[in-house]
C-alpha cells in the first residue's frame, strides 16, 4: 500500500493502465448500449422508456461510489498523509459530479413519461441532489490550491477542512441508498439487492456491461486527472526552484 | 501512541459521531420526509379534512370508474390494510392502472373521499419483458381508458 503512495511508482503503473481502462471501458459501454437499445425487449409496462436504465443505474452507482472513494481518500489523507490520497480525491470529484448530474438528468427524463412529472421532492431525488451540491462544494473548496504556485497546498494534498468535508459528506451515501426504504417515496425500491434482482434476466445482462464499462471509464478518467495534477505539481515545483535560483 | 494512531482514533470517533447524528436525524425525519401518506395512516387519523396532502397506494383491482363527463374518474386507493375512495378530474399518466401504484395530490373531504388535483403513477422495482409476446402491441398495457 505504502509503495504505491509514491507518485513515481504510481505513474509507472497508471500510465500503461489508462489506455486499457479507457479502451475496454468504451467497448463495454458501447456494447451494453447497443444491446440495451436493440437486443432486449422493451419493458412490459413502461415500454421503450425503461431502456434509460442502462445509463441511469451506472451513473447512480458511480455518483455514489465516487463520493465513497473520495471520502476514503480524505480519511487516508487525514490519518496517514499519503501524498497521493489528496490527488485522488481531487481527481475523483469532477467525474463523480458529472455522473451524479447524469443520474439526475436521466432520472428526470424517465420520470416524465413514467410518473408524469420531471421532478418531485421525494427522499431519493432530494438526497441525490444534495450529493450533487456536495460535489460542487468540494470542487469549490479544493479548486486552485492543488499546486504550490498559486495556492497554499503543496503536492496536491487536501486541506484539513476539505478532508473533513469529504468524510462528513459521506453520511449522505447511506441516506441515498436507504431513502426508498426508510421513507415513502415516488422512486421505486431497490431492484437489485443481495437477495437477487427484480429486473428480469432478459433485461438485466446489458446493465452488467454498462455498469462495468462506465466504471472502467471512470477509473480511466480518474487516472488521467491524477497524472495531470502530478504533472502540474512538478511544473510548479520546478518553477519555484528556478525562481529561487534567480533570487540568489 | 504515535501521532498517526492518534489521528486515526480521532477520525474514527468523529466518524462515529457523524454517523450517529445522521441516523438520529434520519429517524427524526421518518414521518416528515415521507413523500406521501398511506390509506392506513389516513384512516388512523393522521390527517385533517381539507389539509393539502399526498395519498399513495395501489389502485384497487376493478375499482376504476369513469364518469359521464369523460374526464372524471373514481377509484379506490389501497395499501392492503385500508382503502380510500379517490376522485380525480383530469388526465392520468400512461402507467396509471389497476393493481399498480399511484400518488395523488389533493385533500380529504369530510365524507371520506380524497379529491385529487394531480395524479402520478408509481413504478415498482420489477422490470419484466412483455409477457404476451405474441399478442398485438396494444395488449401489453391493461386497458384502463
Amino acid at each position: 500500500m505504502h509503495a504505491y503512495a509514491n507518485p513515481t511508482r504510481f505513474l509507472a503503473i497508471a500510465k500503461p493502465l489508462t489506455p486499457w481502462l479507457l479502451g475496454v471501458g468504451l467497448l463495454l459501454v458501447l456494447g451494453g448500449a447497443f444491446a440495451g437499445l436493440t437486443m432486449v425487449p422493451g419493458e412490459a409496462k413502461q415500454g421503450e422508456t425503461a431502456r434509460i436504465l442502462y445509463v441511469h443505474v451506472p451513473s447512480a452507482w458511480l455518483g455514489m461510489g465516487g463520493w465513497t472513494s473520495l471520502a476514503v481518500a480524505g480519511l487516508v489523507q487525514l490519518v496517514w498523509r499519503h501524498p497521493l490520497s489528496g490527488i485522488a480525491a481531487r481527481a475523483i470529484a469532477v467525474p463523480g459530479m458529472l455522473f451524479t448530474a447524469l443520474c439526475l438528468a436521466t432520472g428526470s427524463i424517465w420520470g416524465k413519461p413514467t410518473w408524469g412529472t420531471w421532478w418531485e421532492w421525494d427522499g431519493r431525488m432530494t438526497s441525490m441532489l444534495v450529493l450533487l451540491f456536495l460535489y460542487a462544494g468540494f470542487i469549490a473548496l479544493t479548486n486552485g490550491d492543488a499546486n504550490g504556485a498559486g495556492g497554499q497546498r503543496q503536492g496536491g494534498s487536501l486541506s484539513r477542512g476539505a478532508a473533513i468535508y469529504a468524510l462528513v459528506g459521506a453520511i449522505n451515501i447511506p441516506i441515498i441508498n436507504r431513502s426508498v426504504v426508510w421513507w415513502n417515496s415516488l422512486h421505486q425500491g431497490p431492484s437489485i439487492t443481495l437477495g437477487g434482482s427484480s429486473i428480469d434476466k432478459t433485461l438485466l445482462w446489458p446493465l452488467g456491461l454498462t455498469v462495468l464499462g462506465f466504471s472502467l471509464l471512470f477509473g480511466a478518467i480518474v487516472l488521467m486527472r491524477m497524472r495531470r495534477i502530478i504533472a502540474d505539481n512538478r511544473v510548479a515545483a520546478r518553477l519555484r526552484r528556478l525562481a529561487d535560483d534567480e533570487g540568489n | 501512541m504515535k501521532a498517526k494512531h492518534q489521528r486515526l482514533v480521532l477520525a474514527a470517533v468523529a466518524l462515529c459521531g457523524v454517523a450517529g447524528a445522521g441516523v438520529l436525524a434520519a429517524s427524526a425525519l421518518r414521518d416528515e420526509a415521507a413523500y406521501f401518506r398511506t390509506p392506513a395512516e389516513v384512516v388512523a387519523g393522521k390527517t385533517t379534512v381539507g389539509e393539502p396532502m399526498r395519498l399513495g397506494g395501489m389502485v384497487a383491482s376493478g375499482s376504476i370508474r369513469r364518469q359521464a363527463d369523460g374526464l372524471t374518474i373514481d377509484f379506490v386507493a389501497t395499501d392492503g390494510k385500508a382503502s380510500i375512495p379517490v376522485r380525480f378530474k383530469g388526465i392520468v399518466p400512461d402507467l396509471f392502472a389497476e393493481n399498480s401504484g399511484m400518488v395523488a395530490d389533493g385533500r380529504m373531504r369530510a365524507d371520506g373521499v380524497f379529491v385529487a388535483d394531480r395524479i402520478l403513477a408509481k413504478h415498482d422495482e420489477r422490470y419484466m419483458p412483455p409477457q404476451m409476446g405474441d399478442m398485438p402491441k396494444n395488449m401489453k398495457v391493461p386497458a384502463t381508458t
